[in-house]
Order: C-alpha cells, then structure tokens, then sequence
C-alpha cells in the first residue's frame, strides 16, 4: 500500500502538502482567535465585505482583459495594469478641466459619462497599439519571446507615463456628488461604492452582450478556439484581436475611473500593483473565463479586506494591514499550485 | 513471455470515450502492430502507456509492476521509450546531442560531477560519445552526427528520433507511425529497419501504422481497434480476412470485398 | 523567396513619421531637456541635439537604402530628403503646438524651455520650425549619401559616429584611463573639443576600416592553424585577459572601480538568472528574491544591531556568514522552487513576480522588523577581513567580485556542457519529449533554479556587505527586470553574452547620470525592440539563436529596416 503512494507522489509533493497544511492551520487559528476575541463587531465585518466588493469590482474589470487576452491569444499580458493606469490619467485630466469649469459639480453625471469615454478610449488606444506594434509580429514567435516583450511593454508604458505626467502623486478631484455615505441596514456604504457596483454591474452586461450576442463576439470565440480554423472561415483574425485588446483595453479604462472616483490619487506606478491582482483575480476564477474573472475580482477583493482582520491579526502580527498585498498574492500562489484552472475552470482556452 | 500487457483499459477525456476495456498484450522480442482508422485511439493508448495519460479504469503492467498512473519520466526510466507521429526532435541541436540525450537514464553524472569533472565524468562522457555513435551508425546517421537536427531531411529526422529512442537501451520501443510521409523507397528502408531492431537489438516493438504493406510485413501480431475498442487480434493473415476489420475500415456493407480493399484505402491515409 | 513591392516616397514619409514620433515621444518624456546640458562637441552640438538629429537620420538611412535598390542614387536621395523631412516636420509641429495648446497642462516636460530646445538655436516660432525642417532634410541627404558608399566605408562611419558620441559622453571615464596630455587635447569641460572630435572621428574611421578588411584574413590564418597553435593562442589570450582584468582596478581609480564593481554584482545575477531562463527556458521574474535573501542574511548574520537576533546567534564575521548565506539562498530557492515548478509553463512567470513581492512586503513589514530591521534596514555589516587586511575600497571589492564572477562562470559553463546541460536543453525545447527520455523535469527544473538562486545570493552577500547598510527599498522588481534585460540584451544562454549585457545596461547608465531617470523607459524600449529584432541577443549563443529565429513571422523580416537580407525587386 505504501509502495504504491511512493510510486505516484515525490518529495516535491509533500512539500506542497507541508506548505498548503501550515497555511491552513494559520489561517483556521488565526480566524478562530480573532473571532473568538469578539475584537470586530458584525458591522465592521460588513463594512469590510463591502469595501472589498467595491475594490473587487475594479480588480474584476480589469481581470476582464486579461482573460479575454489570455483566452485569445494564450499569453499573460503583463502590460495590462499599464491599460488601466493610462485610462485613470485620461479620466484624471478631463476631471481636472471639468472641476475647474464647475460642469463637474453642476452635472455630475454626464461628467462621469465624459471620464468613462475618456478612460475607455485612452486604454483602448494604448491597448490596440500595444499590440499592433509590439505583440502582432511575435504570433508565432517561442512562447518566452512574447512573455518578455510584454515585461518591456509594461516598463515602456509605465515610465513613458512618468515623464509625460510626472513622477508625483495627483489628486483626483472630488466629485461632490459622490462624497458621503449612505446607511444601508446596518451597513453604511460610500456612495462612490455604489456608483463602482452600478457601474461595474452595466459594464459587465454590455460586455457579456458583446460576446454571446454579437457578431464580434462570435468571432472573437472563434479566434479563441482556433485561429486558423476561424480564418478558413472568412473571420479577419488579426482584427478580431485587435478588438478583443480593445475591449479589454475599455474596461481597464473603466476600472481607472472607478479607482480614481474610490482612493482618489493617480500615478505612474499604481498600474502594477492591481495589475498583477486582477491577473490573480483572473486566475483564481478560471483564465479565459469571463464569468470567472468577475467572481475571482469579487472573491479577491473580500479576501483581501477581510483577510489582515481576520487571518493576521488574531495570531498578533503587528499592523496586520501592511500584509494586505501578501494575502492577495499567498492567494495567487496557492491558487497555481493547487487548482491552476481555477473556481470555474477555463473557457476561451484550447490549453490542455 | 508478455512483456507489457494492459488490462481493461478505460479512458475518457470529458463526454468522449477514448478507450473502453482495452486488452492488449505484447510478448517479448515481437512487433505488435495496434491499427485502426483516424480517431479509433491509438495514440491515446500510446500516451496511457507512456504515463502522458491516466487511465480511469485498468492496469498497465510492464515487467510484472503495474505502471499506470506513473509519471511519464518514471514509465521511461524503466525502460519504455517512443516515437511521435508528428517528428518531435531537439531541433535546434546536433543530431549527437540529440542521442546523448536520450542516454539520459544511463548516465549518472549529478551537479558536482558536472562542474569538478572528475575522471568517472569523464569517461562516463566518452563512453555515451561512443555508444551515441554506435546507435547512430546503426541507423546509418553517423556521418552526420553533427548536423542539426532541423537541417536533415524529412526521412533522416525520422530515423534519428528511432536512434534517440533506443539511446535509452529500452526493452520496449513505441513507435507511432514511423513511415507517415514517406516515399516507397523510404517506407521499405524503414520496415527493414524495424525488423532489424527486433532481430538485431532483442527489442519488443509496439507498432501504430497506417500503411498496411508495413503492417502485413513486419508484425508477429496485430491488433485492430474501432472507436476505442478491440475488435480484432491475430496475425498478418487473420486480420487480413477478418470481415469485422474490413467492415471498420470500409464501413458496413463493404464486409463481403476482400482483403485488397483494406489495403488500398489504408495506403490513402 | 519573397517579391517586395518597390519602395516608394511614401514608405519614405512612414520611416520619417516613425522618427518624428519616437522623437516627439523622447522630448514629452524629458530626455531631450535632461540632455540638453550635456555637450556632445563642447559649444557646437549638444546631446539632444544628436539624440534627435538620430531620430531623423535613422529613418532617412533606412528608406535610402530600401530606394537605393529601385530607385537609383537620386531615389534614395529623394527617399532620405523626404523621411528627415517628416521627421522633423512632427518636431517642429511639437515645438509650435506646445504653448497654444497649452500642453503643458497634461505633459509636465512640455515647458517653454523644451520649444526652445527644440527649435535651432536663436530661432522662434514658424522661422525657427522651417529652419528645422530644412535641417532635417539636411540631415536625410546626408544619410543618403552615406548609402551611395561602399559598404565597407559605410559602416565605419557609422561606427566611428557612434563610438565619436559614446566617447564624448563617457569622458569620466576616458579622461582618467588616457594620459592627461591627450586628455587635454580631446576634452574641453564640457564635451569634445572640435579639434578632438574630427582627429577622434578619423583615427576610428581608419582604424574600423582597416579592421573590417583584416578581420577575416586573421580568421581564415586562426583557421589553418594546427589544432596545437592556436590551443596555445586561446591559452595565451585567456591569460592576457585574466591579466588585464585583475590589473582593471588599478587603472580606473576608485570611482571607476565603484561602477565595475556593481556591474560585477550584476554579472554574478545575470550568470545564475541565465541558467534558469537561458538553460532551461524558465521565466523567473522574482529572481530578485534571492539576492535579498542572500544580502539580508549577510545583513542580519554580521550587524551589531537588532538585539533579538543577537540574542539567538552571536555576531559573525563575514567570512563566516558567507556560506550561510549562500546556503540560505539555496535553500530558499529549493523550498520556493517546488511550487513554482510545478506550476504549468506561463503561469511561472507571474508566481515568481508574486513570490518576490511576497519577500519584499514580509522584509518591510512591522512584523518581521525585530528580525529584518523593517522599513528602516538593517546598518553596520561587516567587510571581508583577512590576512591583516579588510576590504573596504571600491578596489579591493573589485578582487572579491571578479573570483566570484570566475567561479560563477566556471561553473555554469561546465553546468552547461553536461549532462544536466543536456537535460535543460530538453526541457526547454520541449518538455513532454524530455519527461519521455526519463528527465525529472521538476527535479531538473528545481536544479536550475536553485543553481539560480545560489549565484544569486552570492552576489546579494557581497553587495549587501559592499553597502554596509541596506534598505527593504533596494530589493523591488525592478532589479528582476534589471537582470532580465541584461539578460536579453547580451543573449539568452550565452555566458558572454552576460557580460556584455551588463557592461552596456549597467555600466553604463551609471557612468551617464542624465540617462539614470529614464533608464526603465530604454529598458522597456529595448526589451521589445530586442524580442522584435533580434531575440537572440548581441553575443548569441548558437542554439537559442536557432530556437529563437525559427517560426519567425515574415512580416518581422519585413519590417526588418535595414532590409539587407532581402532580394531584388521589380524597379519601379
């Protein structure tokens, strides 16, 4: 009996046993410790979820662009957050004319409608040349080559953004409609929160329309499974991909407005960060997975929240909330090792 | 003696049945030929035997263990080596380097070996040149052991993915479809060479073919499969007028031809 | 063999236009204003001025070539007159756009003193724009005449211009290499001087030229040499090179030796990265983490601060905390190794990223500071002592660092032509076929990782010894990127390769302290432009070289500007 767990499993193995167990164990006595210390109260749990469904729904939209990227083309777009930081200085400059013409405080809606247009279509501008001039000529390249040249389009953009714009930290104007919160039942939520839910929630219908209803939607599904099978069919692939980096490219703009109207700062590094989380996020839901990347974006997001409380803070680790990044990335890693097709397995992809 | 027999053999990939119950044995120093149409599994039951693929159900025994469920690594180093149906070599190195690679699990030189070089390394390495050049002169690729691999042509590519698989000095040598795309010519020299690996080597051969004059030439036994079951087991000349066999391949109706049929819509593949 | 269409005028525009917006891009990023103080010919061309005369003369170069072959002589003047047009054309329209348009507002390099920069000296507004225009196509004809050359002269103009402009910047490091009387001649204070521009661009031209037209005799006399012969040349040359590196210190002087020094940090990395992602073809992007282990455990191990720790281990020397550290790296790069690989292919990428990060955050957090020194890092580590000596100039390191780049080297390269070599090999081109020849790929993967991490911890215990201090701050992605650029650069794989690399990305930047803030930017740049153009790096080793041009699209050779591998066409 034990020849036979020998034949099938190595060292390795139990390693990986080792490391997933001692997590657990931290988790569950971290968790049990907090809890039973009655430290936070239900309400702020609560407001910790919701905060983390807020934060969630950005890292869902971005997650979108990698898992439709990923489901198209088979490769991990590292320049994505880069989409997502260019989008928040396009809505950050038009917000800034708009606060200082007042059209801001006196429309506050339209002026958010302008900085979406204006976010989607930077990001998706970046997001298409990105490709056409970086990533196109490298289709049938070894798979490193792409990989890399992703690492320097997310570097060139990056700091491309800190000499345009500087390499200061800017405030994105307050949008006087949306300062203050609302008490929900025993919840209180921000209103730029519930502004980030509704907007999140009609992007996600307009896309998941785009894919299933349209005609390019079809083809980007076509393109997804099989390129040349799909060419053979009449289908341009070459400008379905363009798209599909545009459509991811949009709502990585979305996601910039969001951030910007929810932590209120821009700056040339912050595309890094949630850039890698919504990659998680994309992960943990099932890359190439639509649905997936929205309920990885929403799981990571209350993880991530709810995880210094709740984990860290019952075993007294000092400022728990230093380690916020490193719960979301522990997650990422134990995600790859142990289910790497993720909550709902993968879609759009024809990887084995 | 059987050498390698698979045992009730089930897999599936989601909805599809690759195989279902799958019963082969392959006894020792024989070629065993597995044919069947496009899509009947017989990759799949290479890629089962190759530890590439676990199977849901059955055994696999090599040498009296069973070794399914074993990682393709392990399944090789006991002495199971193969071929692939598209021609998978390391294309972008010498046609040697290719053979020494292959000699992988004769060799022992671990990390302080390889940077202090000790005189052990050192004649280890000799002697894989050596035996490299053997194998190599035994496919008649010698004179071209430092060709890259990419650079020879298409018949010659297939002969040194054989020499890489027997670097290993397995007992048994999967080959899938070893003549695929090639010239008369080529598919004779080819046949000659498979008989000699039995003959000359002592080696166990497991055969998936598509061109039936190789298949009626060289096998001591054949077995058919049809979408993912055995249908039919014997020799050349059972399976030649077997109507089950023939119906497979021509589909029904077609069962009252003869033999001849079989051979020339196989030769279309 | 392809049929191209002829190249016309309006090919030419497109190569302009590409110019002009690379050098619109340079001048909103800040390079042009960061460059315009330093002279190039001290009074007459500064920096800026080359950077974006080049931006016009590359394209121009181009697109005359390509005319050249249907076009004739006066095509390709055409051609270059019509691209350096262009080119300068999109400057000149920056430069008019920036004040109307309040550009200013969105691009903080946009400034008033960037027009100024931008346009000739002494000229404004639309006659300062048309003067640059007819600059630019000044300078388009003349790169189509440097095309009607022959190709040898034509390339070594372009070698002497390069290295007349690589030797005016590095004038820190010239002046103190050559005697000073020359020193004199060559230099002003700012830049060449003209008559030591046009004696240095001649001496080099005669000099490349003779080189080009010697250089395959002397292959071709190495060649018929009896094997004998030249085993005694290569020994010959191995021993003058060991000569002159061990000799390097004493003619840089301390500054100098600084600059070699991190380079050398950098060689030690780049040599481990490179048996992770050359050998075996793994993508490690958080290889960053082990230098940090390395250097924190010197830090930890040798300082006489954080009280905790010295409570458990008394203070050791460096010699001492030497092997622990690397020890430490090792083991972390085996204990972290294990998830990684077996992780499926992409996916190794980003989880190195992640766990890299993860090491950042634990050394900054407040939780581990009794142990890591937190935010604040970790003070008075301890120099390598011995024999009555302790290194601690710039110069003595150097001697440290060079053993370790020789035992890094010997290593990987005997790591290379072995059977784990072999075995990387394998599993690099493809792993199924590597697992079916009885390889363990996670137990060979693991193998180079860790050979990885070991080298790269040697390198962080010296470094983090060299600083004497350290900080959580030194150890983000960015030196991840950093080695990996080195990486690409020099070519995957290729173990001189390494050292090229990081001469040119290391050594360089810091001998260029105006090129420091825009170091990421180029190396992004550089990163794709080498995967586009040249995947294989400066100093290719051969088989990646084969690996990485296979399966290349033909429309990367099409974009290939120099066109030289083409055929001829139809003449228009």
């Amino acid at each position: 009996m034990f020849s036979n767990l020998r034949r099938k499993y190595d060292f390795t193995d139990y390693i990986l046993w080792f490391i997933g167990a001692t997590l657990l164990v931290a988790i569950l006595y971290g968790s049990y410790v907090t809890l039973s210390s009655g430290k936070y109260t239900t309400e702020q749990w609560l407001n910790f979820i919701v905060f983390g469904l807020a934060q969630g729904g950005i890292y869902a939209l971005i997650a979108l662009g990698y898992t439709m990227v990923y489901g198209i083309l088979g490769m991990i777009n590292f320049a994505h957050g880069e989409f997502f930081m260019f989008g928040t200085f396009g809505a950050f400059f038009v917000a800034e004319a708009l606060a200082i013409s007042g059209f801001l405080e006196s429309n506050p809606l339209l002026s958010i409608i302008i900085m979406l247009a204006a976010a989607m279509s930077v990001s998706a501008m970046v997001a298409m040349l990105s490709e056409r001039i970086a990533y196109r000529p490298l289709r049938r390249a070894p798979r490193l080559v792409p990989l890399i040249t992703a690492i320097g389009v997310s570097y060139f953009l990056q700091y491309t953004a800190r000499g345009f714009f500087g390499s200061g930290v800017e405030a994105f104007p307050n949008v006087p409609a949306l300062a203050g919160s609302i008490a929900v039942g025993p919840i209180t939520m921000q209103r730029s929160q519930i502004a980030v839910f509704a907007a999140t929630g009609i992007l996600l219908l307009l896309l998941w329309l785009i894919v299933s209803k349209t005609k390019i939607g079809r083809a980007i599904r076509a393109v997804a499974e099989d390129k040349d099978a799909a060419a053979l069919m009449g289908v341009d692939v070459d400008r379905t991909i363009s798209i599909t980096f545009a459509l991811g490219g949009i709502m990585a703009g979305a996601a910039g407005v969001m951030y910007g109207l929810v932590f209120r700062q821009v700056a040339f590094y912050m595309g890094f960060v949630p850039g890698l989380k919504a990659f998680t996020a994309a992960v943990l839901g099932g890359i190439g997975n639509l649905a997936g990347a929205v309920l990885g974006g929403l799981i990571l997001g209350v993880i991530e929240s709810v995880g210094p409380s709740l984990f860290l803070d019952g075993i007294g680790i000092p400022s728990p909330h230093q380690l916020k990044d490193g719960i979301a990335f522990t997650v990422l890693v134990l995600i790859l090792i142990f289910r790497p097709s993720g909550i709902l397995g993968e879609r759009l992809s024809k990887r084995a | 003696m059987e050498l390698l027999v698979a045992k009730g053999i089930n897999k599936r990939f989601g909805g599809l049945q690759a195989l279902t119950a799958l019963d082969i044995s392959v006894a020792e120093n024989t070629i065993h030929s597995v044919i069947g149409p496009n899509g009947a599994g017989k990759t799949t039951f290479f890629n089962c035997i190759t530890g590439f693929y676990t199977p849901e159900e059955g055994s696999v025994i090599f040498e009296g263990e069973e070794i399914q469920g074993m990682s393709p690594d392990r399944v090789a180093s006991r002495g199971i080596s193969r071929t692939y149906q598209n021609i998978r070599l390391f294309a972008n190195v010498t046609v040697l380097e290719n053979v020494l690679v292959g000699m992988h699990r004769h060799l022992n030189t671990g990390w302080f070996g390889a940077v202090f070089k000790p005189p052990k390394v050192r004649r280890e390495e000799k002697s894989a040149n050596d035996d490299a050049m053997e194998i190599l002169k035994f496919v008649e690729l010698d004179k071209k052991a430092d060709f890259v691999a990419k650079n020879l042509p298409y018949g010659e590519q297939r002969r040194l993915e054989i020499a890489r698989a027997l670097a290993s000095r397995p007992s048994v040598v999967l080959l899938d479809e070893p003549t695929a795309g090639m010239n008369p010519k080529e598919s004779e020299d080819t046949t000659t060479l498979i008989r000699r690996l039995r003959d000359e080597r002592r080696l166990t051969i497991l055969l998936i073919e598509h061109d039936m004059r190789v298949v009626m030439n060289v096998s001591d036994q054949i077995s058919v499969l049809d979408f993912g079951r055995k249908i039919a087991e014997g020799d050349a000349l059972a399976i030649r007028s077997n109507p089950q066999v023939i119906e497979a391949y021509l589909g029904r109706g077609a069962a009252t031809g003869s033999g001849y049929g079989l051979r020339e819509k196989a030769g279309v593949n | 063999m392809r049929t191209e269409r002829p190249f016309t005028l309006v090919d030419a525009a497109k190569l302009g236009l590409y110019g002009g917006i690379a050098a619109v891009l340079i001048s909103l990023v800040g390079m042009v204003d960061a460059f315009a103080k330093k002279d190039i010919i001290a009074g007459v061309v500064s920096m800026s001025q080359v950077l974006l005369g080049a931006m016009a003369f590359t394209p121009a170069l181009f697109a005359a070539t390509r005319a050249l072959r249907n076009g004739g002589k006066g095509g390709a003047l055409a051609a270059g007159a019509v691209a350096g047009a262009v080119a300068a054309l999109l400057v000149a329209l920056l430069a008019l756009s920036i004040a109307p348009l309040n550009l200013r507002a969105i691009f903080v390099n946009a400034t008033p003193k960037l027009v100024n920069e931008l346009l000739p000296v002494g000229s404004e507004g639309l006659m300062g724009a048309t003067i640059l225009v007819v600059a630019g196509i000044v300078v388009g004809l003349l790169a189509a005449l440097l095309t009607w050359l022959p190709a040898t002269l034509r390339r070594s103009t372009l070698i002497s211009l390069g290295a007349v402009t690589l030797i005016a910047l590095l004038k820190d490091v010239f002046s103190v290499i050559i005697p000073t009387d020359v020193g004199r001649f060559v230099y002003k204070s700012n830049g060449l001087s003209v008559e030591g521009a046009v004696v240095l661009f001649i001496t080099i031209l005669v000099i490349a030229y003779l080189w080009q037209i010697l250089q395959p005799r002397l292959n071709r006399a190495v060649d018929r040499m009896p094997e004998s012969r030249r085993r005694v040349l290569s020994f010959v040359a191995t021993v003058g090179l060991l000569a002159l590196l061990f000799a390097l210190p004493v003619l840089l002087g301390s500054y100098l030796s600084e600059v070699a020094d991190l380079v050398g940090f950098y060689i030690v990395m780049a040599l481990g990265l490179n048996v992770v992602v050359g050998f075996a073809g793994l993508l490690d992007l958080g290889y960053v983490a082990f230098f940090a282990i390395g250097a924190y455990t010197m830090a930890v191990l040798t300082t006489p601060e954080l009280p905790l720790v010295r409570s458990f281990i008394p203070q050791l020397s460096f010699w001492a905390a030497l092997p622990i550290s690397v020890l430490m790296a090792l083991l972390a790069g085996v204990f972290l190794g294990v998830p990684v690989l077996k992780t499926r292919g992409d996916y190794l990428a980003i989880i190195t990223l992640g766990f890299g990060e993860i090491i950042r955050l634990l050394v900054l957090s407040d939780a581990l500071k009794p142990v890591m020194g937190g935010a604040q890092g970790v003070t008075g580590i301890a120099r390598p002592e011995g024999f009555g000596m302790r290194a601690d100039s710039p110069q003595e390191f150097y001697y440290l660092i060079l053993i370790s780049i020789l035992i890094a080297w010997f290593v990987t390269s005997r790591l290379k032509k072995s059977r784990l070599g072999r075995a990387w090999m394998a599993i690099r081109e493809d792993e199924d076929v590597a697992a079916a020849m009885s390889i363990n790929l996670v137990g060979y993967k693991l193998a180079a990782f860790a050979t990885g991490a070991t080298l790269a911890g040697l390198s962080g215990a010296f470094f983090g010894s060299k600083l004497g201090s350290m900080v959580p701050a030194s150890f983000n992605v960015l030196v991840s990127i950093n080695v990996l650029a080195v990486l690409i650069v020099g070519g995957m794989g290729s173990l001189p390769g390494v050292v090229v690399g990081a001469i040119a990305l290391i050594g360089l930047p810091e001998l260029l302290r105006e090129f420091n803030e825009f170091r990421w930017w180029v190396y992004g740049a550089v990163l794709v432009m080498m995967m586009l153009y040249r995947p294989e790096g400066l100093w290719p080793d051969a088989t990646r070289e084969r690996e990485l041009l296979e399966d290349k699209e033909p429309n990367v050779i099409d974009e290939d500007p120099t066109g030289l591998a083409e055929d001829a066409t139809v003449p228009t």
